[in-house]
């Protein structure tokens, strides 16, 4: 029942288990991600080996992390697009300040990371609150915003390398146990960690404030700082992404073109409402998994690249407007009656 | 109400996503390759609407043309000469150059955007120079070369973004003052000299002949490609083809990239874990070569004979895991060449018609020569740019 909505949970308690009730809202993802491994497993076998799982885990780890930050302001009513740049921006800026600063601690560089994450977020998050401008707009401009300053600092050819032990937690396992990538253990513990808050009386909030701003206001949220929490959530699952992303391949200025569209297939694919106010955070996270395993399906079957987008984009069209026709309906037969008394 | 809200900001969200797909697909090029381009290794090669058996035939001749010019100044060579009078065009200094180029979206261009500019500084005849970037657009770049065309310009050098697109613009240039095209080609012979290097055909052949010598007989070979339907990349893949058509190896896949080094590492690494082990990789571009390498490393295997370009990255982890490598070039020192071409046309001095730079391919041999431990991952060995001012601080270095 994770981040299902407050006002479906109180619709569905009376007549469905708790637990249940949350299963619903990840069901359908689930049925698609299980379909996708079922067709991995028929056209390569040997997809299904513990070391390919892992594998598969690990190359999912950044996705599955930008969606769970994407989950968090999707829900809470906005988008956010500037995550793409912030992966590019980060695994650019890491390698820099390795160039200026040969020796530094390869912690400090996370932490450099993680504050400028954290920054972005909050920015997106006060621009689309306290000034109003529709968070569509406000990370676009974002992300054109760094795309442009990476673009003006490097001049199209970024500096510096990534050392080692900054590029372990992409690219090494853990030691002792060198079946188990680090991204594998940054991706559960940042799953744990989303799980954990939509459990909390911040997350509910949060997905009350996505479902209706202005009963959430009169009921006391402070719904400007709880949405600048969502995005400051969100750029710091970037930075962690980038960290990932820089420490699996290196430097790249492209590292996260693409990642702000995927990162919104996969929650759109989860079923989380764009607008906010309905969804999980585990079926959003399942959601990147499934476009991973889509993916990965299609590079099998020897689809070309090219074909990535456009099947990405019919994805997308298909969930939004699948999810838009059981939404109407089932607000109609399950919400109405719990909305009167509001 | 509700209701109606949330249907707005869903059709808004939705309309908005279609863009960004739009925005994400207009990058891409037509997929001329056709449904096939997955794996072309059962296409019929000679149905390939990018191969031009003469142009093939005509780039690998070349590789082994004498070049006319310096021989320490690759830049200021050029093979199969065929010089024509510019005496028409003669005028005195101090001169106006302009430029049109097709954008900086990529570190390729990047570095040779640098290579010009100290070239140009170079010159103090030169009073003006001029620059206009279309940022990879067709459309910015007609209007910019119609801008230039305007303003007072003694000379203008063209770096196409596309071939047909361009033509028009560039033929109407034409009539107005004297026209310098390099890198990609425009479909018109009015400008007076058209640079580069031999070509994709040449490129392409040179790793592929490699891995062919390299490679056990019966290898398996994958070859990673960047996006299907750029014609300098299609020419690169085309001239691979055939020389493993003709050879022992067996190539078991033709994957695109799109460029993303995580695409190219979990690619190569599904390859490996797939058919237990590569014996060769073969790469249409070596920005990613890295990433291919590193995809070995990590899955505990030897890395295979492998083609790479002339970034550093690739040159530094050649030489220092002991790689059995190649990197042919697209040299980025032909940056200089519109330049000189320009005074020498503006100073009546006669310039090839055709002027084809050589296309060095860097291999053991000539390894250490490259090496520029100094220089960032993405800077381009053959640049010819170690002796201009500012070397290596204005690279990056």
């Amino acid at each position: 029942m994770t981040g299902t909505g407050r006002v479906s949970d109180a619709a569905h308690r009376r007549r469905i288990p708790a637990p249940l009730a949350g299963l619903r809202a990840v069901a359908p993802v689930l049925v698609l991600l299980v379909a996708l491994l079922v067709a991995l497993a028929v056209v390569d076998p040997g997809f299904f080996d513990p070391e390919r799982l892992l594998a598969f885990l690990r190359r999912s780890a950044p996705l599955v992390i930008l969606a769970a930050g994407q989950y968090l302001v999707i829900v809470s009513g906005g988008f956010d697009l500037s995550v793409g740049a912030v992966v590019t921006t980060g695994v650019v800026v890491a390698a820099e300040l390795f160039n200026l600063a040969p020796g530094l601690p390869w912690l400090v560089v996370v932490a450099v990371l993680l504050l400028g994450g954290l920054l972005v977020g909050v920015v997106n998050g006060i621009v689309s609150t306290v000034f109003a401008v529709p968070s569509f707009i406000a990370t676009l401009g974002m992300m054109l915003v760094l795309q442009g300053a990476v673009f003006f600092w490097t001049q199209g050819a970024p500096r510096g390398y990534l050392p080692e032990d900054y590029r372990m937690l992409g690219r090494s396992a853990v030691p002792g146990a060198e079946w188990l990538p680090w991204a594998v253990v940054v991706l559960a513990v940042v799953g744990l960690a989303a799980v954990l808050f939509m459990r909390s009386d911040t997350g509910r909030t949060l997905v009350a404030t996505g479902d209706n701003d202005v009963a959430a206001g009169l009921a006391g949220v402070r719904v400007a700082r709880l949405r600048t929490l969502a995005f400051a959530l969100s750029g710091v699952a970037a930075a962690v992404a980038a960290i990932l992303v820089g420490g699996f391949t290196g430097v790249s200025a492209q590292a996260g073109s693409g990642y702000e569209f995927q990162a919104i297939t996969a929650v759109v694919l989860g079923g989380v409402a764009l607008g906010g106010g309905r969804g999980s955070v585990v079926a959003a996270m399942a959601g990147a998994f499934s476009l991973q395993a889509l993916f990965t399906l299609l590079t099998l079957l020897g689809v070309s690249g090219a074909w990535e987008s456009a099947v990405q984009g019919v994805i997308v069209i298909t969930a939004v407007a699948v999810g838009g026709i059981s939404w109407s309906r089932r607000s109609r037969r399950t919400h109405q009656p719990v909305r009167e008394p509001v | 109400m509700r209701t109606r809200t949330r249907t707005r900001t869903v059709g808004v969200a939705v309309a908005a996503v279609a863009l960004l797909v739009a925005g994400c697909a207009s990058d891409l090029p037509d997929a001329g390759a056709g449904p096939s381009a997955g794996d072309g290794t059962e296409a019929d090669a000679t149905d390939s609407e990018f191969f031009d058996q003469a142009e093939y035939d005509r780039q690998l001749a070349l590789r082994d043309a004498v070049p006319d010019g310096p021989a320490d100044r690759p830049w200021e060579q050029a093979l199969d000469p065929e010089y024509v009078p510019t005496e028409e065009y003669r005028q005195d200094g101090p001169y106006h150059l302009c430029f049109s180029n097709a954008g900086l979206f990529n570190p390729w261009r990047s570095v040779g955007w640098r290579t010009m500019r100290a070239e140009v500084d170079l010159h103090p005849e030169i009073a003006e120079f001029t620059v206009l970037d279309a940022q990879g657009q067709d459309d910015k770049q007609i209007s910019d070369i119609q801008s230039l065309t305007g303003q007072d310009c003694d000379l203008l050098i063209v770096s196409p973004n596309t071939t047909a697109t361009l033509t028009p613009a560039v033929a109407a240039a034409c009539e107005r003052l004297p026209v310098i095209v390099f890198d990609r080609g425009v479909d018109t012979d009015c400008p007076v000299t058209f640079i580069s290097p031999i070509g994709g055909y040449a490129y392409g052949a040179a790793g592929a002949e490699f891995l062919a010598e390299t490679v056990e007989p019966g290898g398996q070979v994958l070859a990673l490609r960047i996006s299907p339907g750029v014609d300098v990349l299609e020419h690169r893949w085309a001239a691979a083809e055939r020389v493993f058509e003709d050879s022992d190896l067996e190539v078991v896949g033709v994957q695109f990239t799109e460029d993303d080094p995580a695409t190219v590492k979990n690619t190569v690494s599904d390859y490996i874990q797939r058919f237990g082990g590569l014996d060769g990789v073969w790469m249409d571009a070596g920005a990613t070569a890295v990433a291919a390498v590193e995809a070995f490393e990590d899955a505990g295997v030897p890395v295979p004979p492998i083609t790479g370009e002339d970034q550093q990255d690739f040159l530094q982890a050649w030489d220092e895991r002991g790689l059995t490598a190649v990197a042919p070039g697209y040299p980025t020192f032909q940056w200089r060449t519109p330049v000189l071409a320009a005074l020498r046309v503006l100073g009546g001095q006669e310039v090839p018609e055709r002027w084809v730079l050589p296309q060095p391919v860097i291999t053991q041999d000539t390894l250490d020569d490259y090496l520029q431990p100094d220089m960032p991952p993405q800077h381009y060995a053959l640049c010819g740019c170690e002796d201009l001012p500012d070397f290596p601080a204005a690279w990056g270095g």
